[in-house]
């Protein structure tokens, strides 16, 4: 990095800027409801205004903060901030529950900021490789990295495969809803316009899981016991997720490559890398059947892919010009207005731009973890608030997050419709992170097949015929044979021995 | 996500414009025009955040906040392939509190079958923005220019694939045009729908389709970075940055040509004092300085066109995009 990239990325105008865009994507991310995107274009206009070396360092600052503090909500209240966050939002509200809001809060902010280093640092390296890689990416390997994706809900699910799958296939149902992408049909949206755009994740999260959450907890009424007031100090939360951090670095450092890898793909965004992380540390970890119950490990997982998918986003942006999402597609837009074109001559023609970027990366993950601390500190005074007031509350930021998120009603109709059926759900033993999973991956499953399809005009060879594709296809068709048979042997297993045992599985 | 649905809009034939400039002198006394909001204006964008028509309406509400003294906020109202934004933009309350950005989709979606909603449920205040389509190949294409793949469509009809943006949306409708215009099948070159500009340039990368007609300025970078090819320019004017990217007019037999466009627009029976304030304010906006250069970053000319300029433009479009849409079989 160069001397002048130092002294421009460390002027008074660059730090002020990071400080504050540190600040108000943490407030932004917090409330749930308003995503990383939103918090981006909100602070369009005030790009024009600034030095573009200074308008990169907010876009980051903003989004890598926005990205962490959607843990926030989510841990406090079972509302996810963004989808990302979805993954482990159980693990990490039931922990919350037990009173351990401050430390967990506390481990995915440090998950989150190494998750975003080691994504930066990956983005350093091997920008134009890996997005060579990533631009080879058609209709037809996204295909199957989203059914990888779908897979991760039977892998993480706890409840028994029937129902697992169940969930999954309500929430790809739900995807369904809207204007089909291939031949532009309505469907299921009995003429009502505001369908047409089928239900956005944010609404559909909201319901699921904090309204479910309210439900239950007014059935439960006055016998509710408040969830454990007593707040660990601050210095003990600390060195709690220390111990957690040190315990489970491997998962981090495991988590962090592949969720900036992920990232990189176009059509994969920080959710899917959350997903999948979540799912392989399962996968390998020492104790999967305590995932989903209230357990760190996960949380680690997630929160750092994540994170370090944030900076893989960039990859293709910066090399091609091809936005991987929409917070860079603006940062595209105000490069452009600029005069500085992304592609593989920025990296000679504006070096000080590309270094500033990943400058601003670095700083702003350091920077977010004193604003991050701030936020814990703060906003872990709302588990000892009795939740017969609380929850009147969060009934409120979810139908106004919601409705902010579309500016439409139906949003709210979404949101009590998905509550009623996700308290329904969980009753019987349902678990919810499935059909969400298919709710985010579901447009994206059958939009690329339908893509695939048309192309190969219906000959589903076409599906292993690219490089990338059989690979990835393989390793799906692979994955799907390994849940089946265990899934019979299981089953043949129980009916041999039914003991009330078999539910603690191990694991191979 | 990069929409190509976004800077959309459309003009077809030449005499259009002739008619229009006999009509540009506003018969409008600027002694009446001068309404004055005293609150916040709810300025609707029906296209995503990130995409062309949002960077457009985005840029200029912040000139008109500065204009006029109060916030201009800027409401995404995605959804239904523009129907949701549209709607709520005809229905709002026509108070001067709400206007919008108005695209081609309005002159579309009603032959497509998807709303009852068109142009005549908008009060058009202003042109904004135009853009055309380029027709673009990968670098190693085989295709050297618009007449060999033309005619590679013509001998194989259905073989080649093409993209750019949804089913039925304006550089559909521009491709399958264009084809018919040139007497072949409009899907003699099928259509894979997309989800925007973005998106298809991102599989004609990865060689899932052969041919992309997203707005040329949307692939400009690709371009200038040696990845892609334009093969036309479906326009009777260069664009400033590629100059040498030959034009339809020029080299088709059809002079086929599109361009697109975005302007503001008000509720249905907003009151003329109203519509000419604004239209005023953006004439101001548009010949400043800091919009000139907007324009120049994004690779596209300044252009406004004035309410009865751009009601007309409403009207044509409506009629010429009505055939290409029963040409190609997609009107319900």
């Amino acid at each position: 990095m160069s001397a002048s990239t130092l002294t421009s990325l460390f002027s008074p105008a660059s730090l002020t800027v990071i400080a504050a865009c540190t600040l108000y994507g943490t407030f932004i991310g917090a409330m749930p409801g308003l995503t990383a995107t939103m918090a981006v274009a909100l602070l369009v206009p005030f790009t024009y205004f600034m030095d573009p070396l200074i308008a990169i360092s907010a876009i980051v600052a903003t989004t890598t903060t926005a990205i962490f503090a959607g843990d926030v909500p989510g841990t406090l209240m079972r509302i996810p901030g963004t989808p990302a966050s979805a993954a482990y939002v159980e693990d990490a509200y039931r922990l919350s529950r037990a009173g351990r809001s401050r430390s967990t809060l506390m481990v995915s902010l440090f998950a989150a900021c190494i998750g975003g280093l080691v994504g930066v640092a990956l983005l350093a390296l091997i920008a134009p490789q890996l997005a060579r890689v990533a631009v080879q990416f058609s209709s037809f390997e996204t295909f199957w990295l989203a059914c990888l994706g779908l897979s991760c809900a039977v892998l993480t699910s706890n409840g028994s495969v029937a129902k697992s799958f169940s969930s999954l296939f309500l929430g790809l149902f739900i995807a369904t809803i809207g204007i089909d992408v291939a031949v532009g049909h309505p469907r299921f949206t009995f003429g009502n316009y505001e369908l047409f755009d089928g239900i956005s994740f944010i609404p559909a999260i909201i319901g699921l899981f904090a309204l479910s959450e309210i439900l239950r907890s007014a059935q439960i009424g006055h016998r509710d016991q408040p969830a454990n007031a007593v707040q660990e100090s601050f210095s003990k939360a600390l060195h709690e997720a220390a111990l957690v951090l040190r315990r489970f670095k491997r998962n981090i450092a495991r988590s962090s490559v592949l969720g900036t890898l992920i990232g990189a793909l176009p059509g994969a965004g920080a959710d899917i890398a959350a997903w999948i992380c979540y799912a392989i540390s399962r996968r390998f970890s020492r104790h999967p059947e305590r995932y989903g119950t209230g357990y760190i490990e996960g949380v680690t997982d997630g929160g750092s892919a994540n994170n370090a998918a944030i900076g893989g986003a960039w990859t293709p942006a910066l090399v091609f010009g091809i936005p991987g999402d929409s917070v860079t597609a603006i940062a595209i837009g105000i490069l452009l207005l600029n005069g500085m074109s992304p592609g593989p001559q920025i990296f000679t023609e504006s070096p000080e731009l590309v270094h500033t970027l990943y400058g601003a990366f670095a700083l702003s993950n350091l920077a977010m973890i004193p604003a991050g601390l701030l936020v814990i500190m703060a906003s872990s005074q709302v588990v000892r608030i009795p939740r017969r007031v609380l929850m009147p509350c969060v009934l409120l930021f979810s139908l106004v997050g919601a409705y902010a998120i579309t500016n439409s009603v139906i949003a709210i109709w979404t949101v009590l419709a998905l509550g009623a059926l996700g308290y329904a759900m969980e009753a019987n033993g349902f678990p919810l992170a499935p059909a969400i999973l298919g709710i985010v991956l579901g447009t994206i499953v059958e939009e690329n097949f339908m893509t695939s399809m048309m192309k190969a005009q219906g000959d589903l060879l076409a599906f292993f015929d690219r490089p990338w594709a059989a690979a990835l296809g393989t390793l799906t068709l692979l994955l799907w044979a390994l849940l089946l048979t265990r899934g019979i042997y299981e089953s043949v297993q129980r009916r041999r021995y039914p003991s009330p045992s078999s539910e603690t599985e191990t694991y191979p | 996500m990069m929409s190509t649905n976004s800077t959309t809009m459309m003009t077809i034939s030449l005499a259009l414009w002739a008619s229009l400039a006999a009509t540009s002198a506003s018969a409008d006394n600027p002694e009446t025009c001068h309404w004055q909001p005293e609150r916040a204006v709810t300025f609707i964008v029906p296209w995503g955040t990130g995409g062309g028509t949002d960077a457009n309406a985005r840029r200029l509400a912040s000139l008109l906040e500065e204009e006029m003294g109060v916030p201009f906020n800027v409401v995404n109202r995605t959804g239904g392939n523009g129907v949701v934004g549209h709607t709520s933009l005809a229905r709002g309350k026509p108070d001067g509190y709400t206007i919008g950005a108005a695209t081609v989709e309005i002159d579309t979606m009603h032959w497509l079958g998807l709303t009852p909603l068109t142009y005549q449920d908008i009060t058009p205040i202003a042109l904004i923005n135009r853009s055309s389509p380029g027709v673009v190949v990968q670098n190693n294409s085989p295709y050297e220019t618009l007449d060999a793949l033309l005619d590679e469509a013509r001998q194989n009809p259905g073989e080649l694939t093409a993209s750019g943006t949804a089913q039925g949306g304006i550089w559909h409708l521009a491709l399958a045009g264009m084809l018919k215009a040139e007497g072949l099948a409009p899907d003699a070159i099928r259509w894979i729908p997309s989800q925007g500009a973005g998106p298809a340039l991102k599989e004609l990368m990865a060689g899932g389709i052969d041919v992309a007609t997203p707005s040329l300025a949307e692939a400009r970078n690709l371009i200038e970075q040696g990845e892609l090819k334009a093969l036309g320019y479906m326009s009777d004017t260069p664009m400033a940055q590629l100059p040498e990217v030959p034009l339809t007019a020029d080299t088709l037999e059809s002079g086929w040509t599109l361009s697109a466009f975005v302007t503001v627009s008000g509720p249905d029976g907003l009151p003329d004092e109203i519509a000419c304030t604004y239209e005023q304010a953006i004439e101001t906006a548009i010949n400043s300085e800091a919009w000139a250069e907007f324009k120049r970053s994004s690779g596209t000319q300044v252009v406004f066109e004035n309410r009865h300029e751009t009601a007309q433009l409403l009207a044509e479009a409506d009629r010429q995009l009505g055939e290409v849409v029963e040409a190609i079989g997609l009107a319900k």
